[in-house]
């Protein structure tokens, strides 16, 4: 353990937002320590050791789920807790309360947040796909520039990097509020279903009018080194009846690699298999 | 830094550095020894306390964010005079302990159930304590006592 490299690692505490975008102005190399549910694995490990801390934790300003008009706001100091019992949530985001369902366990959920899982950006993140699958946007902002929004599916940018400045702070996530004519739907598939890192991640979203796909959302984790959606199975999904053959493009959109927690072919064949038995229950 | 908290009823104070444990401040610096290490990195559910009243993984936890929170550890279930939680009495009374590591965890997320209104069903109570590992898999006596307690309140 590096113990010593954690002793003497400063952290500057922030408890308002403006105190939070000053701090971030002012260490350009620091870590933004949230929930700390990956930093703090991180910094046991003695892997990626930032120059500097600055908890955020009590920032109330980004805390909370709350409805603004139509849309829906995830501060992202809301936990998955927070998510999980909001009624806000449940109503306009059933697959991002489904997600945070299946994070970790009752501790990690207690504690993880949405705003930590987006900013440390694994590709196996397991809201990260229903962000992109909901067309959120992120909103971020930096002492000197204010807010700027950024979709998500423009947002991660390379293995665990995002489009995110350093002297940015991801302050929360806006979701369009759900549509009477959307179907969507969520599932993890990992060793066991507490605590196991997912193996393959999905969130699909379809907008059904008079039984023909208007618009279709397909989005996979850890199938590539970023969350992605999949424009192949969109496209031929989109403008006709529900078509589970569709599953078949999977392939070609999506290119996973082997590693210690599955094979690429297996996580084809698995990521095929949940389109395709969702497609089919929406005959 | 200087951390001042709130650990089973008691007003504390402690020195550490920001990004240490809090799981190292209260079994080095506090001599609580309840919460145990297991896996250290948040899978095994050993080292729970109830910080606000939340079950979280102390182990996952930097000594900077319990400053002016409220800590309970396994030590602090039971009343001042010696009274077992509801939930401890339970685990006693159904022997839901074996070699006895994951229980003070078990115990705290027990404890945080308890708080919480509703009815549980038998699944749900298992998928809650699903962040709490037996290596001894004793978790049938545990389902057991933690049920019992949520259907008699």
């Amino acid at each position: 353990m590096a113990a010593e490299g954690r002793a003497e690692l400063a952290c500057d505490r922030a408890t308002s937002l403006p105190e939070a975008l000053e701090l971030l102005a002012r260490h350009r190399g620091a870590a933004v320590l949230a929930g700390g549910t990956d930093l703090m694995v991180d910094l046991g490990l003695g892997e990626r050791l930032p120059s500097r801390l600055i908890d955020i934790w009590p920032v109330d300003e980004i805390r909370g789920v709350r409805k603004h008009g139509r849309r829906l706001w995830v501060g992202a100091l809301a936990t998955w807790t927070d998510i999980i019992r909001s009624p806000e949530a449940r109503q306009e985001a059933p697959a991002l309360v489904e997600a945070a369902r299946t994070i970790g366990a009752l501790q990690i959920q207690n504690r993880g947040t949405l705003g930590g899982n987006l900013g440390n950006a694994s590709p196996a993140g397991d809201s990260l796909p229903v962000l992109l699958a909901l067309d959120a946007v992120i909103e971020v902002a930096s002492r000197d520039r204010g807010s700027r929004f950024i979709p998500a599916d423009q947002f991660f940018v390379a293995y665990r990097r995002v489009r995110r400045e350093p002297d940015e702070l991801i302050t929360g996530v806006w979701l369009p509020g759900r549509h009477d004519r959307d179907r969507t739907h969520y599932r993890k598939v990992g060793t066991r279903a507490a605590q196991a890192i997912s193996k393959v991640v999905f969130a699909g979203r379809v907008r059904l009018v008079d039984h023909e796909v208007q618009e279709a959302r397909i989005a996979f984790g850890s199938m590539a080194a970023v969350p992605v959606r999949c424009p192949l199975v969109e496209t031929a999904l989109t403008g006709r009846p529900v078509d589970p053959s569709a599953s078949e493009k999977l392939a070609r959109d999506l290119a996973p690699i082997d590693d210690i927690r599955s094979t690429g072919s297996y996580r084809i064949r698995v990521a095929t298999n949940l389109l395709r038995a969702w497609l089919e229950g929406l005959r | 830094m200087r951390l001042s908290f709130t650990l089973n009823g008691s007003e504390v104070e402690v020195e550490a550095p920001p990004a240490a444990r809090l799981l190292d401040v209260l079994r080095e610096r506090l001599g609580v020894t309840g919460p145990k290490e297991g896996c250290g990195e948040g899978e095994c559910g050993a080292c729970s306390v109830l910080i606000d009243g939340r079950s979280v993984c102390s182990c996952l936890v930097p000594a900077v964010q319990i400053d002016g929170a409220t800590c309970v550890t396994v030590e602090g279930l039971a009343g001042s005079d010696g009274e077992l939680h509801p939930m401890q009495q339970a685990f006693l009374e159904h022997g839901a302990t074996q070699c006895g590591i994951c229980t003070p965890g078990m115990l705290i997320t027990a404890a945080e159930l308890h708080e919480r209104d509703g009815s549980w069903t038998r699944p749900e109570v298992r998928e809650a304590l699903a962040g709490n590992l037996c290596r001894c898999t004793g978790y049938q006596k545990i389902i057991d006592a933690v049920v019992e307690v949520l259907d008699g309140r």
